[in-house]
């Protein structure tokens, strides 16, 4: 099986692959993870991680400039069923609209609308460990409960409009979506891959996630 | 506001050379000046983010902090902070590709007050943390210093602070020069005065002596993380017994 992080130049994605591996090795899976920015390697991969660091356009703007990346999302994610995994801003791509520095599509795969953090009597980033509360049963969250902490970095969030997608919620002002998901679509607010041992789970748990 | 979000504490480990000269002083380290290894006994500890500060004095051997970067972040899969010695976009850009999340600039920040707003605009404000020392001057109020408190700039924290949160800062590591090694306490009324004026995180740090400090400068000078070095590093507390005197006091913290 190969894994395939998109490599549009959001920053470091060594971690991420290191976390990746490592959950990979921790498993006894047989898997191999590629950061790539090769479209075609991507349509190749068995599952998909899109991370994300950084504005909603910008991230946007990056991956449309690397050839065929955005026909080979769609590809692989739509078209094929494939796991697909979207990590903060990654996460935040899957809406269909952005309010990040104007207004702006994304991806369009779940439905909802990202925006700012708005509670004014707390710091905006909401920098750090919070916990999650589960809404609803999915395989990725499985052996993680109530209250299990992961690392937030974000200044917006993403409005579900089908509550049912919202698949945990951690609170900051208000429940703020931390995990979305969508037929073979999981996207993650929090970062797994700075998540110590309960964000190795999370990925251990999407790699051998069969939707 | 209900807010689940916990009270970080973040160890801070003095690297010199690729080496660990002020560290956790652990007798069962295989090579304590390992800044790998003291970072996997933090992670094992329960600290909810790590901080490297580059004390390096050659320029020409600046580069050996990425590799501990690198080395550190494969193995950790905790936020890693590097600071000491940032000048530049190129430094951001090379420390962040190494692995660290955040880069913490002091000095370069106050000569060059635009290279938080580059930095920020070019790698997100969330990776861009500025470390302001701190120095009273007048009751309620104090100075800007740098070059490692060595110099005074004159200009005033509460301005500055609120400067560097507008050109993009996204975290503040806030240093009382005062209490700094004293382990009488943070300057609570510092801590407080810029944490309740900026909009950003605030990271406390200077003058940790005993656990008590650490739910004072949460609670009453309202950090919304620790940063302390000694108290752990000679073994005194572990980080996981400061997070249980600090949930003891009704703080909220990761157990």
């Amino acid at each position: 099986m190969t894994v395939a992080i998109v490599d549009y130049g959001s920053g470091n994605l060594r971690s991420a692959a290191k976390a990746f591996e490592r959950a990979v090795a921790e498993s006894a899976m047989c898997a191999r993870v590629v950061v790539t920015a090769d479209a075609d390697e991507v349509t190749r991969a068995e599952r998909v991680v899109l991370p994300g660091v950084g504005a909603f356009a910008d991230c946007l703007a990056s991956i449309d400039g690397l050839p065929g990346m955005r026909a080979a999302l769609h590809e692989v994610v739509i078209n094929a069923g494939r796991p697909f995994l979207g990590i903060c801003v990654g996460m935040q791509l899957m809406a269909e609209f952005g309010h990040e520095n104007g207004f702006h599509r994304g991806l369009g795969w779940v439905q909802g609308e990202v925006i700012g953090l708005r509670d004014g009597a707390l710091k905006v980033p909401h920098m750090g460990w919070n916990e999650i509360v589960i809404r609803g049963a999915h395989p990725v969250l499985t052996g993680l409960e109530d209250g299990t902490d992961f690392y937030f970095v974000h200044s917006y969030h993403l409005r579900c409009e089908d509550e049912g997608e919202n698949l945990a919620y951690t609170e900051y002002g208000e429940p703020i979506c931390a995990v979305v998901g969508r037929d073979n679509m999981i996207g993650a607010q929090f970062h797994p891959e700075k998540s110590q041992s309960a964000g190795l789970k999370f990925i251990s748990n999407f790699l051998s996630w069969h939707p | 506001m209900k807010s689940t979000l916990k009270t970080r504490i973040i160890p801070c480990l003095d690297v010199s050379d690729g080496r660990v000269v002020k560290g956790v002083n652990f007798v069962n380290l295989i090579d304590a000046g390992d800044p790998v290894e003291q970072a996997g006994v933090y992670d094992a500890a329960g600290a909810d983010e790590l901080c490297f500060l580059d004390i390096t004095a050659s320029s020409d051997r600046r580069d050996i902090i990425l590799d501990v970067v690198a080395r550190t972040a494969d193995a950790c899969f905790m936020p890693l902070t590097v600071g000491g010695g940032v000048r530049s976009i190129e430094d951001i850009r090379k420390l962040l590709m190494a692995g660290a999340d955040k880069v913490c600039i002091n000095t370069a920040a106050v000569i060059e007050p635009e290279l938080v707003a580059s930095a920020a605009a070019k790698f997100g404000a969330q990776c861009i943390v500025v470390a302001i020392d701190a120095k009273a001057c007048k009751p309620g109020q104090w100075e800007v210093f740098t070059h490692g408190g060595r110099e005074s700039t004159g200009i005033d924290v509460l301005d500055w602070a609120g400067r560097i949160t507008r050109l993009g800062a996204g975290e503040i590591l806030l240093t009382s020069m005062d209490r700094d090694g004293t382990k009488i306490g943070f300057d609570l009324a510092l801590t407080r005065a810029v944490a309740d004026m900026v909009t950003v995180p605030v990271i406390a740090s200077g003058g940790a002596g005993n656990l008590d400090h650490l739910v004072e400068v949460a609670r009453d000078g309202h950090a919304n993380a620790v940063l302390a070095a000694s108290i752990f590093h000679f073994g005194t507390y572990s980080v996981r017994q400061a997070k249980e005197h600090m949930h003891r006091a009704g703080l909220s913290v990761r157990l």
